[in-house]
């Protein structure tokens, strides 16, 4: 290791991975470089990725927790694909990770953990600190237990309580690396354990402690600056997917004029939606924790039929549960929003990782012909607009929504600018006046074919709705056959009429390329980040990715028709690219899938999209 | 929920609730009876008409809201008390009825119904218990007796029943009474009782299939044995049962029994005060459980604890926040905790 250490060198980016024990608090120390980051005035997104389970088995490969944030002075939209810095607090956190590291990544270490125990828990035959498996990578090698230790010695803390400030030690030395200041984080401290004065000082000490010892021993050939992003003016903030869904849904039942009503069970990775709202009982907005899955999406059901903007939030086996009841608001044309947090399937699959593939079970997963609208969130802030424009489509329209975000984006988080509430476009429900001469309950408007809103407890507009097939207009029961074959095409014709009102499919990237790179959902960041590398290397290549997928935007076929060759990429085995092959007959589509539980590499799909603009 | 408009003004009737639609159970179904009933309560509640809510799951007794001119929702099967826990959250001024049976509610919809019971929102269940399942066509329910044989136990059945009543009280129900589909007083009388209780009501309501389970409750209701296999219980009495008063119930040990009164020095005074308030439940358990021909079986209101409905929680919690919070509106949200400024 080169001993100057006043070289600053600046970098348009970089990629940081905390990984440690399922208790060592890596969550935290994520979070606190990501705030830092966020004062800098860095573009940045973050993503955890923790076990299933609690506490798993300390020091084993299933407990590891990690975080890795991706930070630039350019346009950040992914996570990052591997990290330049990794921070290992121990053995089984070094193993796990090594494959999430670039070659020459640069790895700081806890030496106190390296002992033949934890090597053992974590599979190790030899020590990799002193075999040659690291050869290739910067590995600076701390006793961050020790030091740790002996930084709060005057404190007069036990043993445990001192080393769980370890990770602050970590988070020293990376903000020495990265130039940082830390006066931010040790507000933080100040406010987060007011209670604990000792605690405030103890992470102080340590904090400062990993700083000056980065200092101390040169550790690092140079230290980093990252300029600030050219972010458009504004006011920003860090938010995951959930906070942004639930912010959105928020945001949306407040301009509609209506309450928000969420009746949710909790499922990971969807609870934090349930959590959040929960919080917000001053604008009205009713949390309801549900017995199950069904009673979840039916209590919801209620609270629309009731008046209320009802939402409820689930993933994958819970939206399975909730087919029956999904029916019951396609056929009582109740508003209703369904937000289905995708995580690995099936059954209960991979249940902290992420995945593409509800949409299947989103566009046909309910018995008899029943259309509703599916959207998809393209990323961590955009669940925001999403979520909002979820619960427009929904009122104004009158059917049931399901936007489908999943685990990456939920849990991930990035930076996003504050928009103003009265910003937002309009939300007009059409809710039936008292005593209307005019009403019926399945009369339609002329434009979207939606029937009105006739909410219980209005004078003069009593009327009965339910699952069995209605008379069309009158809303009675009826068997009718050719009742039924109208009403079951008005269903789908109001679905498609959507389109109306949703925008028009763009083209990112080279609008003249023969090739055209199709996506949906949660891959926006990773496949526009492709394009615009692959772009800046001079090649013609186009992007088409989707928030509406039921209904299709109006042009997807004319978009469509102006490329030679159509790659669908998507985490599933071709869920989407076989709904554009029925949808849109006579297109071509290639198709290219991963799924392993894990978002696309930015990486690998330039790799794939090379081998066609090679052709 | 009461209405600060007074009856006269209102003048509803029975004709008010009518529905316009062919009522289509079974001829000599009791669910007639029962329809009628609550056609007969409705208007002396002193609620405006549009503030009711009938919800109902699936099943013979469910298609109950159609059959009745209020706001309706005929939903699916075991769902109607998650629907109608959500309609009360949403708008607590609504009066919102669950009309369900006993495949609706203790089998498929079992585990909604016992957490309606647990949560306490001022919903009023009317349970059409006809212990088989009619609109599929007469497979045993979860409250057929053990040993029937229907059409899937042709054996009998190897499964024994469900109480409804001591599925409530296990639930932690705080209102619980029986009715008899024969008797329409009652059934009017009770149905006010649930209306007037804040909290969930269930009401059990012992219905005959004419069709595929006829007489099933027939020894509680037939006109020759219902004088000894029926007490209806009334608060602040004595558990005295038959029309000549003659016999009643009292506690020997931990155990309900039958007692004449006259014989062996027992008088009226021996006997068993009915108390549907206390928060114990043992009594009322018993009370629930009793059947014929060891006891008559109970009927009326056997428990109605006073206890705050969910939705007044939840609501007083909304007002309190409304009143303490600082956020005031979303955009006060967006713009919590760590923010900073591009400028």
């Amino acid at each position: 290791m080169t001993v100057k250490n006043d070289r600053v060198v600046e970098l348009d980016q970089a990629v940081i991975r905390f990984a440690g024990d399922s208790g060592d608090g890596m969550q935290l120390t994520g979070n606190l470089f990501s705030e830092s980051t966020a004062f800098a005035g860095n573009d940045f997104a973050t993503f955890p990725d923790y076990p299933a389970e609690i506490r798993a088995p300390q020091g084993t490969v299933s407990g590891v927790s990690g975080f890795q944030i991706h930070f630039g002075k350019v346009d950040i939209h992914t996570s990052g694909d591997k990290a330049d810095v990794l921070v290992a607090m121990n053995p089984a956190s070094l193993k796990a990770n090594m494959r999430w590291i670039t070659e020459e990544a640069v790895i700081i270490l806890d030496t106190d953990a390296f002992i033949e125990k934890n090597l053992i828990k974590a599979g190790y035959e030899s020590n990799p600190l002193t075999d040659d498996s690291l050869t290739g990578h910067v590995v600076v090698q701390a006793p961050i237990t020790t030091l740790t230790r002996e930084a709060v010695k005057d404190l007069h803390i036990d043993n445990k309580s001192a080393q769980k400030s370890k990770n602050m030690f970590a988070l020293g030395m990376i903000f020495y690396m990265f130039n940082r200041t830390y006066e931010r984080t040790f507000r933080f401290f100040e406010t987060k354990f007011q209670k604990n004065p000792l605690v405030v000082e103890a992470n102080k000490k340590v904090l400062s402690a990993g700083f000056n010892f980065a200092h101390t021993i040169e550790a690092f050939a140079n230290t980093f600056k990252i300029k600030p992003a050219a972010l458009e003016k504004g006011i920003y903030r860090n938010v995951t997917g959930n906070l942004a869904t639930s912010w959105g849904l928020l945001a949306a039942a407040e301009r509609s004029g209506r309450k928000l009503f969420l009746g949710s069970y909790p499922i990971t990775p969807a609870s934090e939606i349930l959590q959040e709202i929960a919080r917000h009982k001053q604008f009205a907005a009713i949390a309801f924790q549900a017995e199950d899955e069904i009673a979840g999406i039916v209590s919801t059901i209620g609270a629309s039929f009731a008046g209320s903007v009802g939402v409820t939030s689930t993933s994958g086996p819970g939206l399975s549960l909730k087919s029956e009841a999904l029916g019951l608001a396609v056929m009582t044309e109740l508003p209703l929003v369904v937000v289905n947090v995708q995580r690995g399937g099936p059954s209960t699959g991979l249940p902290t990782k992420s995945e593409q593939s509800d949409l299947n079970q989103a566009l046909f997963g309910r018995n008899g012909e029943a259309p509703l609208i599916v959207m998809a969130a393209q990323s961590s802030s955009d669940c925001f607009y999403s979520a909002y424009e979820a619960v427009k489509l929904s009122v104004e329209h009158m059917t049931p929504v399901i936007l489908l975000t999943d685990g990456s984006l939920a849990n991930g988080s990035e930076v996003f600018k504050i928009p103003e509430v009265s910003g937002l476009p309009d939300i007009n429900p059409p809710i039936v006046e008292a005593n209307d001469p005019d009403f019926k309950p399945y009369k339609r408007d002329g434009e979207k074919l939606r029937r009105a809103w006739a909410i219980p407890g209005t004078e003069g507009l009593r009327h009965r709705i339910g699952g069995l097939e209605k008379e069309d207009i009158y809303g009675n029961v009826s068997h009718d056959p050719l009742n039924h074959e109208k009403m079951s095409r008005l269903r789908e014709e109001k679905v498609e009429r959507v389109a109306n009102y949703i925008p028009e499919l763009e083209v990112d990237g080279d609008p003249d390329a023969d090739f055209l790179v199709v996506g949906w959902g949660g891959t926006h960041g990773m496949m526009l980040t492709a394009l615009e590398q692959l772009r800046d290397e001079g090649h013609s290549i186009a992007m088409a990715h989707f928030k509406h997928i039921k209904p299709l935007p109006r042009n997807t076929r004319e978009v469509f028709s102006r490329f030679k060759k159509i790659l669908v990429c998507e985490i599933n085995l071709g869920q989407f690219v076989n709904y554009l092959r029925m949808s849109l007959p006579g297109i071509e589509f290639d198709q290219y899938n991963k799924i392993q539980g894990l978002p696309f590499m930015v990486k690998e799909l330039k790799q794939k999209f090379l081998e066609y603009l090679s052709d | 929920m009461e209405q600060a408009v007074s009856i006269n003004e209102m003048k509803l009737t029975k004709k008010d609730f009518e529905s316009d639609q062919m009522v289509k159970w079974c001829p000599g179904c009791g669910d007639h009876a029962i329809l009628k009933s609550v056609e007969n309560v409705f208007p002396e509640l002193g609620i405006p008409k549009e503030k009711f809510v009938v919800v109902s799951g699936i099943g013979c007794s469910s298609r109950f809201p159609y059959y009745m001119n209020t706001y309706g929702f005929h939903s699916i099967h075991g769902r109607a008390a998650a629907l109608a826990t959500g309609i009360k959250l949403a708008n607590p001024e609504l009066s919102v009825w669950m009309i369900t049976g006993d495949g609706d509610s203790m089998a498929i919809g079992g585990n909604h119904f016992i957490h309606l019971a647990r949560r306490n929102p001022d919903v009023n269940v009317l349970l059409f218990n006809n212990r088989i399942y009619g609109l599929t066509k007469g497979q045993y329910s979860p409250t057929t007796p053990k040993g029937a044989k229907t059409k899937t136990s042709p054996q009998g059945t190897f499964e024994p029943p469900f109480n409804p009543g001591a599925l409530v009280l296990g639930a932690r129900g705080k209102f619980f009474a029986r009715v008899v589909d024969t008797n329409m007083k009652m059934m009017s009388e009770v149905f006010a009782e649930a209306a007037k209780h804040k909290g969930t009501s269930i009401v059990e309501i012992l219905a005959n299939c004419v069709i595929f389970n006829n007489k099933i409750h027939g020894l509680i209701t037939g006109r020759e044995t219902k004088n000894d296999n029926q007490i209806f219980l009334e608060a602040g009495k004595p558990m005295i049962f038959r029309q000549e008063r003659d016999k009643g119930l009292v506690l020997r040990g931990t155990r309900l029994e039958v007692v004449n009164i006259g014989e062996n020095g027992i008088t009226e005074d021996d006997i068993l005060i009915h108390d549907p308030t206390t928060e114990d439940p043992g009594i009322h358990m018993m009370l629930a459980e009793m059947k014929p021909p060891e006891f008559p079986a109970a009927m009326g209101v056997i428990r109605a604890v006073k206890s705050q409905p969910l939705e007044d929680a939840v609501w007083a919690s909304i007002e309190h926040e409304k009143e303490v919070s600082p956020l005031k509106s979303v955009d006060d949200l967006l713009h919590t905790g760590n923010t900073w400024e591009v400028s």
